[in-house]
């Protein structure tokens, strides 16, 4: 006779155990009531605190009780590092749900195939659109990743290849250029290029601008990901009669190949959203315009600006939808670079 | 040892290892008879010097591999065995702060005089590594052409000499029905001879080879060291390897290297059987005798 051996967990908490963490958690929350009613503490803020404190308190209390005090420590530490992830993701759903409910009514379909140039921010929220916003955001940052895009992964690989003698160098101006505020590097373009040279605002000075703030993303970004890249690997290529570029070519950067797809979407992410050179560089504009070499361009962060500063109630509505798209946008960017290079690990 | 030899069961302990390393040579060297010395000096080492920085790691090795023989490398771990080996296709100078002195004659020619190609030389030269590392990116097929690839060689009919190649390497009955499966889904044995077939495919007149089997399983090791017997009838091998049966098993020549707190040198050289069973220096008859190292 066979006997069916079934898979278990025995590891797994039992449905009592369970009901006992959930009793501890209603009991921290009825507590939290009962303290913050009897003591002049008001507010979310106190609601939070008072509950966090309390529930590692009950936790330890459990834990110790049951199997003594080096596995209530254990809890204090589980509690602590648990509260810390609610904290650092509360503001991120918070703007999520904020951006939502405030820009809510001004998303409409149209958005997607409407521009301003016939109506104002202050019409009826179901007129006008974004499409100028939209296709200007996509020329500035298609334009500013076409300059990024071979300098970053170059200079990755000068500083994971080549190692030159200059290296070191460059890896401290990469990473300083990385803090560069996108302010400076609006300014510089103005400063440089804008009124000595061209004398006029396009989408292409923005561009540029992003060009600035996306190299070192790309570069460093793109460097980390090479690193990993073992060297037993480049080894073997030469070993095979290959030179240093036909190595680096059809070895390294095929096996970095996820990873730098990430890199470019982080670039992306960085730049999509930057506002201070946009203002000062393209001009703004509420017609699509395709030629970023000439006339005003408009963009999303340019946008949102535009319609926050004018304060009626119809034009905070829009800068709030503008938000929600461009969130959106970004949100895409970048759960497809985590998504990528996830699947480059397996 | 120093450093455990990944085959457990092959770890020997007292002094009947002498006579039985000695006899294990032997056979395997009369199967081989036919192919030794038959084609005169391959490559030739001469006076070969290295440094890492300022540390002296190597001094004044002088060492002929005939054609179609197969020599192993034998001494203690940190004695300059795979330094060795890497100065001979100038695979030494990637290493930063490498420095080398010496000759090093393929058919003839030094592979270190000024305006010399080096990508030719490594064609010539071909070497597999101690840890298998078949490029991730490429399939099975990918890999054993990558060579051709990396190096720009043109050839008539690849798909022959892909299959040429897995075979010469042993491989080609356990992958013939997933040629375009990735390097990386194949067992470390097999991914090991993947390496092997990617060496042989631009048809190197030598192979060097630093402890091919370290990673490896004993049946893998086997196979690789089948495949080393196979190939050793039309080129010069040269491996490096902890294994004391392994060196006895597959190689003609044996030589033993030893670093005594200073850089390391070569003790010793001679026919394998000779060396296992009369050994002329006492370093190597303590070494092969499992007395140190």
């Amino acid at each position: 006779m066979t006997i069916i051996v079934k898979p278990e967990k025995p590891w797994a908490s039992s449905p009592k155990q369970r009901a006992i963490s959930a009793g501890i958690i209603v009991l921290a929350l009825m507590s939290t009531y009962l303290v913050v009613l009897l003591t002049p503490m008001k507010g979310k803020l106190a609601y939070g605190l008072v509950f966090f404190l309390l529930f590692i308190l009950f936790d330890f209390i459990y834990h110790t009780r049951l199997y003594g005090f080096r596995s209530g420590k254990d809890a204090i530490a589980r509690g602590v590092v648990a509260s810390g992830i609610v904290f650092a993701t509360l503001p991120i759903f918070s703007i999520l749900i904020t951006v939502f409910i405030r820009g809510r009514r001004g998303l409409y379909w149209g958005l997607f195939s409407n521009d301003m140039k016939a109506n104002s921010v202050n019409d009826p929220l179901n007129q006008g659109g974004l499409v100028h916003a939209l296709t200007g955001t996509f020329i500035l940052v298609t334009i500013a990743l076409i300059i990024s895009l071979p300098i970053g992964i170059l200079t990755a690989l000068y500083l994971t290849e080549i190692r030159g003698r200059f290296s070191g160098p460059i890896k401290f101006l990469v990473q300083a250029m990385s803090g560069v505020p996108s302010i400076v590097a609006g300014l510089f373009i103005l400063a440089a290029i804008v009124y000595p040279i061209t004398k006029s605002y396009s989408g292409f000075m923005g561009s540029l601008a992003l060009t600035i703030l996306m190299i070192p993303t790309i570069a460093r970004t793109s460097e980390e990901v090479l690193l990993l890249i073992p060297g037993e690997l480049r080894e073997a290529g030469l070993a095979l009669g290959g030179t240093q570029w036909r190595t680096v070519a059809m070895v390294v950067v095929p096996a970095a190949k996820s990873g730098l797809v990430t890199a470019v979407i982080l670039g992306i992410a960085r730049v999509a959203g930057e506002t201070a050179p946009i203002i000062l560089l393209t001009g703004g504009g509420d017609r699509v315009n395709p030629n970023p070499f000439n006339g005003p361009m408009g963009s999303l962060p340019f946008y949102i600006w535009k319609s926050f500063s004018v304060g009626t109630e119809e034009s905070v509505t829009r800068a709030w939808a503008g938000i929600f798209v461009l969130l959106m946008i970004v949100l895409v960017l970048f759960v497809s670079a985590r998504f990528l290079s996830e699947r480059g690990k397996s | 040892m120093t450093e455990p030899t990944e085959n457990g069961i092959e770890n020997m302990e007292t002094a009947p290892l002498t006579s039985s390393l000695a006899s294990v040579a032997e056979s395997a060297k009369a199967q081989r008879e036919i192919a030794t010395h038959s084609m005169g000096v391959g490559l030739e080492a001469r006076g070969i010097h290295a440094w890492f920085g300022q540390k002296h790691v190597l001094q004044d090795v002088s060492l002929d591999f005939w054609s179609g023989t197969v020599t192993a490398l034998i001494g203690p771990s940190g004695c300059g065995k795979s330094t060795f080996i890497r100065t001979l296709n100038r695979m030494h100078e990637f290493i930063p702060g490498a420095a080398m002195a010496g000759d090093v004659l393929l058919d003839g020619v030094d592979i270190y005089a000024p305006g010399t190609d080096v990508t030719k030389i490594r064609l010539k030269v071909g070497m597999v590594f101690q840890k298998p590392n078949p490029f991730p990116s490429m399939t099975i097929a990918e890999n054993v052409l990558a060579g051709l690839k990396l190096a720009q060689l043109k050839i008539e009919n690849r798909d022959d000499l892909m299959q040429e190649c897995l075979e010469r390497a042993g491989l080609w009955s356990e992958v013939k029905d997933r040629l375009d499966a990735y390097g990386g889904s194949l067992s470390g044995g097999q991914q090991q001879r993947l390496c092997i077939a990617r060496a042989l495919a631009v048809r190197p007149e030598v192979l060097l080879m630093d402890e091919p089997c370290s990673a490896l399983d004993p049946g893998s090791t086997l196979k690789i060291e089948e495949t080393i017997s196979h190939l050793s009838t039309s080129m010069t091998i040269i491996i490096v390897t902890h294994n004391m049966q392994q060196a006895a098993r597959v190689s003609d020549y044996t030589a033993f290297f030893l670093s005594d707190d200073g850089p390391g040198a070569m003790i010793e050289v001679g026919p394998t059987d000779q060396i296992f069973s009369r050994p002329k220096d006492n370093r190597t008859e303590n070494y092969v005798t499992g007395r140190f190292g």
